[in-house]
């Protein structure tokens, strides 16, 4: 007896798709409406594309946030691989349980708490608040997040290989980086796109640790969306939407591809 | 052959150390801050140590702190009535996203392999566009000359006044936080064996009957997972009860940011940023020792 999928399960599937999708079909769908009012219709336009265009300050946001997102980034990613080693490598060490707690700890942790916590850091530093402050905040959440997926690679690979690349000679370091890391390679690029997507998306941390002339761009959208809807941020969204959908798809394409190969 | 021995790599130091210098540490700053007191100053707080004065400075530092605000907090009733209703919120949304994301999970795993894989990509791509503009979107569909109102019109039903209320914070909650939910559910279901459904059926089970006697118990740790995975963050929402909720609609998220920004109440932000953590630390480690277990191995 083989078990398909019964009409529940299908109206579910449909529900459930339904209600992820549907508010962001129609944030999409009023971008490019002429109207500036939500429920009116006024036919297809790119104004608020050309609006946003002009808008230097959320110009100067996007730049901000895509600095800060590839800078924090790649941090998260290299120190998270190197935690991620640790983990599944490091065995019984002192310290493992706090190590290990202080990695699964931040993603669930409330963000209030760890922007207030950071801010706080830097307030008793005597750090000037700013760019550079919120690429380590955003660094120090996303190195977390990056442990995990790279984790999760790392334990399955065969660590053989490895042990015979060094019983022909090959010092550890070398034999780490010719033989495991192109093994775990897709997760270290997973693990840097989630990191990436996690800085760009930030609101809360940033709020608490950025400081004057370093406006990320959810902190523009926040305070635009606080005076109220506008066209112009359903651009703005559906562009980074449209951003982030490609890059996402696109790995998953690419993974696929060289899976099949 | 032999194993390297277990200790770790000198370079695994270094992710370690940042973790301890911007994680760790700064919890004692805020514990420390939670002590000390409102001050007309920048920063706005007193005492501060004085390393000047050498151990003078630090022993009157130490002096100056007490637990003052904590007490402030367990008398004004603002603050108990919001640690309340955060917990009730993240305790009904949890509740509500088992509901709704449990039959979504369990459609998913009785799909075809390939199927699968491509509805557990369409349920996370939600997750990596912005929780902001996900958020925000919901604003045009609620708000009272919104989407929802319109498509109510045109039944001849309405309008409803959703937007700033509890109401439409339980819907953000639950929007947001379903990938999280259906996900962990997802993992635990995919792998169940059907050939146990198979034997209850071949004695005499009827489907429902199976689906709460093996499927379901089956699936509890995966129940428990998406569970933590949603209260947590949940309880210290800052930007679903913001933007969607009302003047009325108390979380404790929200009143960290108002304590910090606009009232410039360090202390008080930082005494109830404690009492926050203080109540997630219990799930926080349950969510833990869950995550050590599938992925540590």
């Amino acid at each position: 007896m083989k078990r398909g999928p019964t009409v529940f399960n299908r109206v579910s599937i449909g529900l459930g798709l339904g209600f992820l999708y549907m508010p962001i079909v129609l944030l999409v769908a009023y971008s490019f409406n002429a109207s500036r009012l939500v429920t009116v219709w006024g036919g297809f336009s790119l104004r608020w594309y050309a609006a946003l265009a002009r808008d230097q300050q959320m110009l100067d946001a996007i730049w901000v946030t895509l600095r800060v997102g590839v800078i924090s980034a790649t941090v998260a990613t290299l120190l998270g691989t190197l935690a991620a080693v640790a983990l599944v490598r490091g065995g019984r060490f002192r310290g493992r349980l706090l190590f290990s707690g202080s990695i699964y700890a931040p993603l669930v942790m409330p963000e209030v708490i760890l922007g207030l916590s950071l801010l706080l850091l830097f307030v008793a530093a005597g750090l000037p608040r700013g760019f550079w402050t919120v690429t380590v905040s955003h660094a120090t959440i996303a190195l977390c997040y990056a442990a995990v997926v790279v984790q999760a690679r790392l334990a399955d690979f065969d660590r053989a290989l490895e042990e015979a690349a060094q019983d022909l000679g090959c010092p550890p370091w070398r034999a780490f980086l010719t033989v495991t890391l192109p093994n775990i390679a897709p997760a270290v690029a997973a693990a840097w796109m989630l990191a990436f997507t996690l800085s760009l998306d930030d609101l809360v941390i940033a709020s608490f640790t950025s400081g004057p002339g370093a406006t990320t761009l959810p902190m523009r959208i926040y305070s635009q969306v606080r005076l109220g809807v506008s066209p112009e941020i359903n651009a703005v969204s559906t562009l980074l939407i449209g951003f982030v959908a490609t890059g996402v798809i696109g790995a998953y394409l690419v993974q696929r591809r060289r899976a099949a190969a | 052959m032999k194993r390297s021995p277990d200790r770790p790599p000198l370079a695994a130091l270094a992710p370690f150390l940042w973790l301890a210098v911007f994680f760790l540490f700064p919890f004692l700053l805020v514990a420390k801050l939670s002590l000390s007191d409102v001050a007309l100053a920048m920063p706005p707080y007193a005492p501060r140590i004085d390393w000047a004065d050498g151990l003078v400075g630090v022993t009157a530092f130490l002096r100056g702190l007490d637990f003052e605000t904590y007490a402030r907090l367990t008398q004004d009733h603002l603050y108990v009535a919001s640690y309340l209703s955060s917990l009730k919120f993240a305790a009904v949304a949890t509740a509500i996203l088992l509901v709704i994301g449990y039959p979504l999970a369990l459609g998913m795993s009785r799909c075809a392999p390939a199927v699968r894989l491509a509805l557990v990509m369409a349920v996370i791509l939600p997750f990596w566009t912005s929780f902001l503009i996900r958020v925000y979107a919901w604003i045009g569909i609620l708000k009272p000359e919104g989407l929802l109102n319109a498509a109510l019109g045109l039944v001849g039903l309405g309008p409803l006044a959703l937007l700033n209320t509890d109401a439409a914070v339980y819907i953000g909650l639950v929007y947001a936080y379903l990938p999280f939910m259906v996900l962990p559910l997802h993992a635990v279901l995919e792998k169940q064996d059907h050939s146990l459904l198979e034997a209850a059926a071949d004695l005499g089970s009827t489907s429902t009957a199976a689906f709460w006697r093996v499927t379901f118990p089956l699936s509890l740790p995966g129940v428990g997972a998406g569970a933590l995975l949603c209260f947590i963050p949940m309880v210290g929402e800052f930007v679903i009860p913001d933007l969607l909720g009302g003047s009325g609609t108390l979380m404790l998220g929200k009143t960290i940011w108002t304590e910090f920004f606009a009232n410039r109440d360090w202390p008080a932000a930082s005494a109830v940023a404690i009492a926050l953590l203080a109540t997630l630390v219990i799930p926080i480690v349950l969510f833990q020792r869950e995550q050590a277990k599938v992925l540590g191995r």
